[in-house]
């Protein structure tokens, strides 16, 4: 991929992800609420509520909380960028951790009991969903000889051939990744009760604007990982990706609808076994026949 | 145009309710009535929330909690009372424990009278709410270089 590309793909990202992230966050809510046998509010409220929390009045815990959570946004932008203009697939996980990682020292940062639970449970779902993450990193370099996603994305194979069950892995772990049930430990909108708000409870107003956006960004790119799996030289194959990515987001709003919220024991036992079984059998596969 | 009355968030106390307000406020969530529709989400977390709905009467043992919740809030905010008890204290209003209605601690915008309040008269009051936060609102951009401390109010 040359520069010209990278900096169109840079800019329509920049530009375009938060739109449809937000779009794609409105039509969650809607068909969860259809599934759940309710109208549902309309398609464009996360914009509502994005602009609403702009318009609060600004209350912080202490100010450094702000900086983290403006680097989480930063870090999130740029790993999209580095996604987005063709870069490197190991530079992109571990800028992802870095960001992942501003969002829980910011929740640390305030010292309210119920932050830190979220923020230690943010945590271990890192550990749960790294591994796979990893592997999945390891399984595109066996198949492209390549770290580079303008490399793998013109490659003349298909990567789900030979990564199918990287594919399913990377899909389990995304259910955390995307904060659905039954892994949304960190931050649940259903648990008042035990959590408050848990990783955001001491977020309003500018701040947690900040963190809806940040999060719009990151589904946008997660799902770029869903299309690396499809997308090579053949010029049909972006359609399929495209397709596919929406299907998975489909099937995340389903398992999200379909399960109560599970113990992080069962999140990092189950994303651990899933790795080694699906994720690591298939490197070992791979690594034989080719 | 403001967009707090497009994206109410609402938290929703128990002062010392007899449970029968509660669970109307909790009907208004189901889908018979799904006040997501009007992006009403409900928040167990101050700090988020726009709409502060409180059932039953304040007591010595909560007068704390009410203060603090509606302390926690940040502006625009709205305080809406359901069900008698809130309003005024209700059939409670003679009890040797009980303060009266919400009003008597926190300043109160809506009444939803009512033993317990219908749904239907719960979303009615949130909707009229809306109103009062919208004007709240405006009254925000009309002063807005007031004290500095309200500029960003910070908490120990």
């Amino acid at each position: 991929m040359n520069l010209a590309t990278s900096i169109i793909g840079i800019a329509a990202y920049l530009i375009l992800a938060p739109l449809a992230g937000g779009l794609l966050a409105g039509i969650d809510r809607k068909i969860s609420a259809r599934m759940q046998g309710r109208f549902g509010p309309p398609v464009l409220q996360p914009f509502y509520d994005f602009f609403k929390l702009l318009e609060k009045e600004p209350i912080t815990v202490n100010k450094v909380q702000d900086f983290y959570v403006m680097c989480f946004l930063i870090f999130i932008v740029i790993t999209g960028c580095f996604f987005f203009a063709g870069g490197d697939l190991l530079l992109i996980i571990f800028t992802l951790t870095l960001a992942s990682i501003f969002l829980v020292v910011a929740a640390f940062s305030s010292n309210s009991p119920y932050a830190q639970i979220g923020a230690e449970r943010e945590l271990l779902q890192m550990m749960a969903y790294e591994p796979m993450v990893l592997i999945m990193a390891v399984g595109f370099y066996l198949v492209n000889g390549s770290f580079n996603i303008s490399d793998i994305v013109t490659s003349p194979v298909m990567a789900i051939q030979y990564l199918p069950g990287i594919f399913l892995g990377f899909v389990f772990i995304l259910t955390i990744k995307l904060r659905k049930s039954p892994f949304d430990l960190s931050m649940s909108h259903h648990a008042h009760q035990e959590l408050v708000k848990g990783l955001t409870t001491e977020f309003s107003g500018k701040t947690m604007a900040v963190i809806e956006i940040a999060h719009w960004y990151e589904n946008i790119f997660l799902l770029g990982f869903v299309y690396l799996f499809f997308a090579n030289a053949l010029a049909w194959s972006p359609v399929l990706a495209v397709v596919v990515c929406l299907a998975t987001y489909f099937l995340e709003i389903l398992i999200d609808n379909n399960y109560a919220r599970m113990k992080w024991q069962i999140a990092i036992n189950a994303s651990w076994i899933v790795a080694i079984t699906l994720g690591f059998v298939n490197l070992l596969i791979l690594y034989f026949i080719s | 145009m403001s967009y707090v009355t497009k994206s109410p968030w609402i938290i929703h106390y128990d002062g010392s309710s007899c449970n029968g307000c509660d669970i109307e406020v909790l009907a208004c969530l189901t889908p018979m009535y799904d006040v997501e529709r009007f992006g009403i989400i409900n928040t167990g977390n101050p700090k988020h929330a726009d709409i502060f709905l409180v059932t039953g009467s304040v007591n010595e043992q909560n007068i704390n909690v009410v203060k603090q919740i509606y302390e926690q809030m940040p502006e625009p905010k709205v305080v809406v009372a359901i069900g008698i008890c809130a309003t005024s204290g209700g059939i409670f209003k003679e009890c040797y424990n009980v303060m009266g209605g919400i009003d008597t601690v926190i300043p109160v915008d809506v009444y939803v009278p009512g033993c317990a309040a219908r749904p239907e008269a719960i979303i009615d009051g949130v909707v009229k709410g809306l109103g009062v936060l919208a004007e709240k609102r405006a009254a925000m951009d009309q002063k807005p270089a007031a004290p500095a401390e309200a500029e960003e109010k910070e908490e120990a």
